[in-house]
């Protein structure tokens, strides 16, 4: 059976992995490749980089980030980020990346999806959707620049036409849950969820070791994603996969 | 030394790297004729079958060469479909046809009885769209039990003892997979993974071997896979 995946996130600034709380107020959590060969040896399924800076001179700084981690790691690596045209794709690429994280240069030009999908096939392609609950209640808005503009575009709908236009997977934050450790949204996760046939990576909010379960239950996620619950060592990947396989949620141990 | 063949169908980054780990000495031949003195030649790729195209005459005439003179050949994901005769994704693209069987897209096939997973019938998919890069669904995807495209970790159950290629490799170990197609479960199969259905993970046939997934992005067992592959090329 199909394992469900846990996946690490490293928030990369000037070669350091930092993480924040709303996507706000950054602080230090170490050496991406240290980090890395730590989850891997917990027995983490997969390993996204994240450039949160993305200024010329730090791109340079992440592709030697990013083959360092690559260089002595067997498992998927997923690089995003400020990836806004096909070479920096390619870039990544080369580096050592799997897959390719596109977010905000995808909502302004859809094209670079299919672009992407076509050169690298839809397996190297993450859509990445940063979603916020619309104030008055049921729909989820897409927010563009890190959270900071609003997309003005449905959740929902932007996942199926990423999907239609050669998207292998979706990698959906959740805003309003990122950093503050109150639970993933369950709801966003599985509207989303169920409207695609792509894999959906849910993100956002892990706290504790039954968010997880929440998430791949009544979330209907095929992965989760979390940064800081790992990075503080609040939790092992480990013991988080022995807590979901007590549960009955098929995971790689 | 192996011969990685470079037909761009996919980034061979992951694979040089996995294999420069365990020490192979490999070279990626600009020319069919450059794998002359190849002692393992391996087949790699991602994406559509009609990639393959690219593995013309020229290639199969010296790929076959080396089988011929007993050096061992290893396919990865659409490099294994490659090995049979043939895919529904491609239908006018013929496989190297080494294996008996065609690969076809999870998803489409009907159980004959409920609990006779390895007899099954096909349902033709529709075959007069243009497919593109990504194939057209057959069915509507989303209303069923499993995701396709199929991606993620799964496990190998083995289905028989003694290929080579699966040394030292435990009944239930985890691999990663990202793909649509899947070839079917014949005599061949080494290693069955279930999505939906049963499948082919991994194939071996003397010389010939294959796997669906991905060794170089399946950690330690990928690593012990390729390292099987490459003493089985001495």
């Amino acid at each position: 059976m199909l394992s469900k995946r846990i996946i690490a996130c490293l928030d990369v600034r000037d070669g350091q992995v930092v993480k924040g709380v709303n996507f706000e107020g950054l602080r230090s959590a170490g050496d991406p490749a240290e980090l890395a060969r730590r989850y891997n040896r917990e027995g983490i399924d997969e390993l996204v980089i994240l450039d949160i800076t993305a200024t010329l001179e730090a791109r340079r700084a992440l592709a030697d980030t990013i083959a360092r981690v690559a260089r002595e790691l067997f498992i998927p690596l997923a690089v995003g980020g400020g990836i806004r045209t096909e070479s920096d794709a390619a870039a990544a690429v080369d580096a050592g990346a799997d897959k390719v994280s596109l977010n905000t240069a995808a909502l302004a030009e859809p094209g670079l999806i299919t672009r992407v999908a076509e050169r690298y096939g839809s397996q190297a392609v993450i859509v990445a959707i940063d979603a916020k609950r619309a104030p008055a209640g049921g729909a989820f808005s897409v927010y563009a620049r890190s959270g900071q503009t609003a997309a003005g575009r449905d959740a929902v709908a932007w996942a199926r036409e990423a999907e239609s236009r050669g998207a292998g997977e979706i990698l959906l934050t959740s805003i309003d849950r990122d950093g503050t450790k109150a639970g993933f949204d369950c709801e966003l996760t599985a509207a989303v969820s169920s409207a695609v046939s792509i894999p959906v990576i849910a993100s956002g909010g892990a706290g504790g070791l039954d968010h997880f379960v929440d998430v791949f239950t009544t979330g209907r996620a095929d992965a989760a994603l979390a940064a800081s619950i790992f990075h503080y060592a609040e939790t092992s990947v480990r013991a988080l996969k022995e807590h979901l396989r007590d549960h009955q949620i098929p995971v790689r141990l | 030394m192996i011969a990685l063949i470079d037909y761009r169908a996919g980034n061979l980054t992951s694979v040089k790297k996995a294999l420069a780990t365990i020490g192979a000495d490999v070279v990626v031949p600009d020319a069919p004729a450059a794998i002359a003195d190849a002692s393992g030649v391996i087949v790699p790729g991602v994406g559509h079958f009609g990639a393959t195209r690219a593995l013309d005459a020229s290639w199969v005439e010296a790929i076959l060469a080396r089988i011929g003179e007993g050096r061992p050949l290893l396919g990865i994901c659409l490099g294994m479909q490659w090995l049979f005769e043939g895919s529904d994704e491609a239908p006018d693209v013929r496989g190297l046809g080494l294996l008996s069987g065609t690969c076809y897209r999870l998803g489409t096939t009907v159980r004959l009885k409920p609990d006779a997973p390895a007899e099954t019938v096909r349902l033709k998919p529709d075959t007069t769209e243009d497919q593109g890069c990504e194939p057209r669904r057959v069915q509507p995807d989303r209303d069923r039990a499993v995701k396709i495209p199929h991606v993620g970790w799964n496990s190998l159950a083995l289905a028989r003892g003694e290929a080579s290629i699966l040394e030292g490799v435990a009944d239930g170990a985890q691999v990663y997979f990202t793909h649509s197609y899947v070839a079917p479960v014949t005599g061949d199969a080494a290693a069955i993974t279930e999505h939906g259905e049963p499948f082919a993970a991994v194939v071996q046939r003397g010389y010939i071997a294959g796997v669906q997934f991905h060794p170089e992005k399946s950690g330690d067992v990928g690593l012990r896979i390729l390292r099987n592959f490459v003493e089985l090329a001495g």
